[in-house]
C-alpha cells in the first residue's frame, strides 16, 4: 500500500508548482491553469485523507470543490476574455489600471 | 505503488508542462494530461465516483473552456518564454527569486508538516466506507449533505448568470 | 442737604445721553443750550454744596454719600460713593465752573462743525467722567472717572477723524495714558493687599499703622507717580499732550489745560498720607516735576505754532503743581491749579479765538497787529499771559510764588530751577503775546479777513479775565483763605506723623523771595518786549548763537523720535517674532504634518504597481508567513 504521506507529498508538490506558474508567468491564461492545478492538487489532498481516515466526508468536499472550481473557471474566463479583448494583451503586465 | 511511481511523474511532469510552455495550447493540453494522472490516483484511492467526476467535469469541461479561450483570443507565441526574463521587465526583478524562495520554503514547510504529523487533524469514527461508489456517495450527499448540495446548485445558477452577462454584447 | 451731590453727577450724565441719542433730531440751537445748561445745573448744585459746607464746623466739612454698593465678594467691599470735602468740592468747583464757559465758548466756535452734537455729547461725557474722578470716595471709583477722561479725551483729540495727524494723537494720548494706568491700577491692588480698603478715609487712618516700617508705601507712591506722570503729561510719559492739540481748541481748553491734566496732581494731593510716609517718591515727585517744568519751558520758547506753545506752557505748569506737592505743600499745588485752570482755560480760548478769525492759522509767525483788528481777545489774552508769567498782583504770581517759597524751603536747587523756570515762562509768555498781536502784520490777507469773535466767544473770555485777575486774592499771603479752607484736608494725615509741612509764613526770607519773582517777571517782560517789538532781530541772533542747543530745544530734546524709534523696534521685534512663530512654527507644524502624510502615503502608493503579478505574490507571501507561524507555534 502507498502511504498516505506520499500522497500528501505529490499533491504539495503540484501545489507549488502551481504557485511558482501564478507567480512567474505573465500570461493572464497560464495564470489561470495554474489556479486549477492547485485547486486540483487540494483536492487531491482531501481525497488522500478520506482514504486515510475511512470517512466520506473527504471525498464529498472534493465534489463540492470541484463545482465551485467549475462555475469559477466558467464566470473567470469570461471576465478573462472582455480584459484581454478589452486590453488587447495576453500580458497581465499591461493590466495595469489600478496603478497608484 | 508502481502505479503511484508512474501516475506521480506523469502528474508532475505534466505540470511543470503546464507552467513551463511557450504556447498557451501547450499548457492546456498539459493541463489536461494532469487532470488524467489525478483521475488515475482517485481511483487508487478508493473514490471512483470521485475520478469519474475529474474526468467528465474538469477534462471534459473546464480544459475544454480554457481550449476555446486561447483559440480565440490567439494562443500564438508568447514573447515572454518562460517568465525568467520578462520582455519588457515591468516587473521588479526580485520578484521572481522571491517567488522561488517561497515556494521553497512552503515546500520544505508542509513537508515538515505532514512528517511529522503535526498537520494531522484528529481522528473521528470509523464509518461504513462504501468504497467511494455512486450509491455511498449520493447517500452521504443527499442525507448529510444536503444543504451543502443545494447550495452547490444555486452557486452554479450564478455562474451561469455570471457567465452570460459578461459574455453578453453591448447593446 | 449734602446728600444731594449726586445731582452734580446726574446733569452731564442726561445731557450726554439725550445729545448722543436724539441730537441730530434736536438740531443746533436747543444742544446749544442744552449742553452747557447741564453744566450750569452741575455748577450750581457744586456752588451750593459749597456754601453748605462752607456753614458747617471745620470737623465737619468731610462728609460721605454712599449711592450704591458696587462690589462685595468676600471682604472686598466697594461702593460707588461721593466724599465732599474741601478738596473734592474745590475740584468740583473749577471742573463744573469753567467747564460751563467753555461749553458756552464752543457753541460758537463748533458752530459750523457737521458734527456738533456729538462734540457736545463727549464733551458732557467729559464732565461726567470728571466729576466721578474728584468726587470719588475710594480708589476704584476713581480710577474709572480716571479711564472715563482718558477716553473722553481720545474721542475729542481725535474728533476731527478724517485728519490722521488728528486720529493719531489720540491713538497716542490714549495708549501712552494707557502705561500710567497700569501704574494706576498696580498701585490700587497694593493698596488692597497691604491696606485691605480702597477708601480714602479707611487708608488715611490705616496707613500710618499698617506701612510706616514696610517699603511697599514706596512701591506704590512710585506707581502713582507713573500714572500722574501719564495723566499730567510730565517727565517721561509727556509726549501726548503736544499732539492732542489736533483736536479742537475748546477741548484742549477744557481737557489739557484746566481739568484733565489736573486729575495727576488731585490724585497725588489725595494720597497725601502715602506720600507722607514715602519721602524718596515725594522727592521724585518734586524733582520730576521741577525738571519737566524748566524742559517744557524751554522748548516753549522755541515753538511757532501757537497751540503748542501754550501746550509746553501747561507741561510746564503742572511740573510746578508737581513741584508743590512733592514738597508736601499740597494747598500750594491745589492752588496753582486753580489759578492755572483760570488763566490756562483763557490763554487757549484767546488763541481759539485768534484761529477762528484768522481761518485756522496758528503759525504766529504769519500773525502781526492782531490788536487792532480784535481787542477783546488781545486783552484778555493778554491778561492771561500775565497771569502765566508772574506779573505781581495778576492770580498767577501768588501761586507761583507760594510754591516757590515751599520749594526753596526743601532745597535751594529746587527754588533755583523753579524760578529760571519762571524767567522763561515770562519770556515765552509775552513773546506769545507780542508777537501775534504787536507790531506789523506779517501776511496781509490773513490780516484783512481777521475780525473779532462772536459774543458766544469773547464773553467767556471776559469772565475767565477776571478770573485769572482776581483768584489770586484766595491765596494772599498771611491770609491765605484757600490755604486755610484746603489744610484740614492734609491736616489729618500728616497731623499723625511726626513730619512737619512747611511753614506757611515765613519772616524776612519770604519778602525777599517774593520780591524776586516779582523782579523775574517784570525782567521777563522786558526782555521780550525788547527782542520781540523794539529790536526784532534779536531772536535771529540768539536763535544762530545758541546754534545746537536751540535746535534741541526746538526739536523737543528728539524725545518724541526716541520714543518712535525704540517703539519702531519694539514694533518690528514683534512682528518678526510673530511672523517666525506664525510661518516657521506653525505653518512648519501644520505643513510638516501634511508632508509627513503625503510622504508616508507615498511610500505605501508604491505598492500599487497594478501588477497582477505582484499583488498574487503579496499573497502568497502572506500564506507563507501564516504557515511558518503556526509550525512555529
Amino acid at each position: 500500500m502507498v502511504p498516505t504521506s506520499f500522497y500528501l507529498i505529490l499533491s504539495a508538490l503540484l501545489f507549488v508548482i502551481g504557485v511558482a506558474g501564478v507567480a512567474l508567468r505573465r500570461n493572464v491564461l497560464i495564470i489561470f491553469m495554474s489556479v486549477e492545478m492547485m485547486l486540483n492538487s487540494v483536492n487531491l489532498t482531501f481525497a488522500a485523507l478520506a482514504n486515510h481516515f475511512m470517512k466520506l466526508d473527504g471525498q464529498v468536499f472534493v465534489l463540492i470543490a470541484m463545482t465551485v472550481a467549475a462555475a469559477e473557471v466558467a464566470v473567470g474566463l469570461a471576465i478573462v476574455m472582455e480584459v484581454i479583448r478589452h486590453r488587447d494583451t495576453t500580458n497581465i503586465d499591461d493590466v495595469n489600471l489600478l496603478k497608484g | 505503488m508502481f502505479l503511484f511511481i508512474i501516475f506521480g511523474a506523469i502528474s508532475i511532469a505534466a505540470a511543470l508542462g503546464v507552467i513551463l510552455s511557450r504556447k498557451p495550447v501547450y499548457s492546456a493540453l498539459f493541463l489536461l494530461l494532469n487532470f488524467a494522472a489525478l483521475a488515475a490516483f482517485y481511483i487508487m484511492l478508493q473514490a471512483q465516483f470521485l475520478a469519474a467526476v475529474q474526468v467528465i467535469v474538469y477534462a471534459g469541461a473546464i480544459v475544454v473552456l480554457f481550449l476555446f479561450v486561447v483559440m480565440l483570443v490567439g494562443g500564438g507565441e508568447i514573447r515572454d518564454v518562460t517568465g525568467l526574463r520578462p520582455a519588457g521587465a515591468r516587473e521588479p526583478s526580485w520578484t521572481r527569486i522571491a517567488a522561488l524562495v517561497l515556494a521553497v520554503i512552503l515546500v520544505a514547510g508542509l513537508g515538515y508538516g505532514i512528517i511529522t504529523g503535526a498537520l494531522s487533524a484528529a481522528q473521528g469514527s470509523v464509518e461504513t466506507f462504501g468504497q467511494g461508489s455512486v450509491q455511498a456517495i449520493g447517500q452521504a450527499l443527499y442525507t448529510t449533505y444536503l444543504f451543502p448540495f443545494e447550495l452547490t446548485s444555486v452557486l452554479l445558477l450564478v455562474g451561469i448568470i455570471g457567465a452570460v452577462v459578461l459574455a453578453r454584447k453591448e447593446q | 442737604m449734602l446728600n444731594y451731590a449726586w445731582l452734580m453727577l446726574v446733569f452731564p450724565a442726561l445731557g450726554a445721553l439725550v445729545i448722543a441719542l436724539f441730537g441730530t433730531r434736536l438740531g443746533h440751537r436747543a444742544i446749544s443750550w442744552l449742553a452747557p445748561g447741564m453744566v450750569l445745573l452741575s455748577f450750581g448744585v457744586a456752588v451750593w454744596m459749597f456754601v453748605t459746607m462752607l456753614g458747617l464746623p471745620v470737623e465737619e466739612r468731610s462728609h460721605e454719600v454712599v449711592l450704591w454698593s458696587w462690589i462685595t465678594t468676600g471682604t472686598f467691599h466697594v461702593d460707588v460713593a461721593l466724599l465732599l470735602d474741601q478738596l473734592s468740592i474745590t475740584m468740583a468747583l473749577v471742573v463744573t465752573g469753567i467747564g460751563f464757559l467753555i461749553h458756552v465758548y464752543s457753541t460758537g466756535y463748533m458752530h459750523d462743525d457737521p458734527r456738533y452734537p456729538r462734540f457736545f455729547t463727549y464733551m458732557n461725557l467729559f464732565i461726567l467722567m470728571m466729576l466721578t474722578l474728584v468726587l470719588a470716595n475710594n480708589y476704584l471709583l476713581l480710577y474709572v472717572g480716571w479711564e472715563g477722561v482718558g477716553l473722553a479725551s481720545y474721542l475729542l483729540i481725535g474728533f476731527w477723524f478724517e485728519k490722521p495727524s488728528a486720529a493719531n494723537a489720540g491713538k497716542k494720548a490714549f495708549i501712552v495714558n494707557r502705561i500710567g494706568d497700569f501704574g494706576l491700577v498696580l498701585a490700587i491692588f497694593f493698596i488692597w493687599t497691604s491696606l485691605g480698603t480702597l477708601r480714602f478715609s479707611e487708608v488715611l487712618t490705616a496707613a500710618p499703622a499698617r506701612l510706616a516700617t514696610t517699603g511697599i508705601a514706596t512701591t506704590i507712591t512710585m506707581l502713582l507717580l507713573l500714572a500722574a506722570t501719564g495723566k499730567s503729561a510730565q517727565l517721561p510719559l509727556f509726549v501726548w499732550l503736544p499732539d492732542a492739540m489736533e483736536g479742537p481748541t475748546p477741548v484742549s481748553a477744557l481737557i489739557h489745560a484746566a481739568t484733565m491734566v489736573t486729575a495727576g496732581v488731585y490724585m497725588i494731593a489725595r494720597s497725601h498720607i502715602l506720600f507722607a510716609l514715602a519721602p524718596t517718591s515725594a522727592a521724585w515727585v518734586a524733582w520730576i516735576g521741577a525738571i519737566t517744568a524748566l524742559f517744557a519751558a524751554t522748548i516753549a520758547l522755541t515753538q511757532t505754532d501757537l497751540k503748542r506753545i501754550l501746550a509746553y506752557s501747561t507741561i510746564s505748569q503742572l511740573g510746578y503743581m508737581f513741584l508743590a506737592v512733592g514738597v508736601g505743600a499740597y494747598a500750594s499745588g491745589i492752588f496753582h491749579l486753580v489759578t492755572h485752570a483760570f488763566f490756562k482755560a483763557l490763554l487757549f480760548l484767546a488763541a481759539g479765538s485768534v484761529m477762528h478769525a484768522l481761518a485756522g492759522e496758528i503759525n504766529i509767525r504769519k500773525m502781526g497787529n492782531l490788536r487792532a483788528k480784535m481787542p477783546v481777545t488781545y486783552w484778555t489774552f493778554l491778561i492771561g499771559a500775565a497771569a502765566l508769567a508772574g506779573i505781581p498782583l495778576l492770580s498767577g504770581f501768588f501761586s507761583k510764588d507760594e510754591i516757590l517759597w515751599f520749594a526753596w524751603q526743601k532745597s535751594p536747587l529746587l527754588w533755583l530751577v523753579g524760578a529760571v523756570t519762571a524767567a522763561c515762562t515770562a519770556v515765552y509768555a509775552f513773546r506769545a503775546v507780542f508777537v501775534p498781536f504787536w507790531g506789523k502784520e506779517r501776511d496781509h490777507k490773513l490780516f484783512h479777513h481777521a475780525h473779532e469773535s462772536p459774543a458766544s466767544m469773547t464773553l467767556p473770555l471776559i469772565l475767565l479775565a477776571a478770573g485769572a485777575l482776581l483768584a489770586g486774592y484766595l491765596g494772599l499771603p498771611r491770609q491765605s483763605a484757600i490755604e486755610g479752607w484746603l489744610e484740614p484736608v492734609f491736616a489729618a494725615g500728616s497731623g499723625a506723623l511726626a513730619t512737619a509741612t512747611p511753614a506757611v509764613a515765613g519772616g524776612f526770607m519770604r519778602w525777599v523771595l517774593l520780591a524776586v519773582s516779582a523782579l523775574i517777571a517784570l525782567g521777563g517782560l522786558a526782555v521780550a518786549y525788547w527782542a520781540f517789538v523794539r529790536n526784532t532781530d534779536v531772536p535771529r541772533q540768539v536763535r544762530e548763537s545758541l546754534g545746537w542747543a536751540f535746535t534741541l530745544a526746538e526739536k523737543k530734546y528728539f524725545v518724541d523720535d526716541a520714543y518712535n524709534a525704540l517703539v519702531g523696534y519694539i514694533w518690528d521685534f514683534g512682528g518678526w517674532l510673530a511672523r517666525t512663530i506664525d510661518q516657521r512654527g506653525i505653518d512648519g507644524a501644520v505643513n510638516g504634518v501634511a508632508g509627513i502624510t503625503g510622504w508616508a502615503g507615498g511610500q505605501i502608493r508604491r505598492l500599487q504597481t497594478g501588477l497582477l503579478g505582484l499583488y498574487a505574490l503579496s499573497i502568497l507571501f502572506g500564506a507563507v508567513a501564516l504557515v511558518v507561524w503556526f509550525v512555529i507555534k
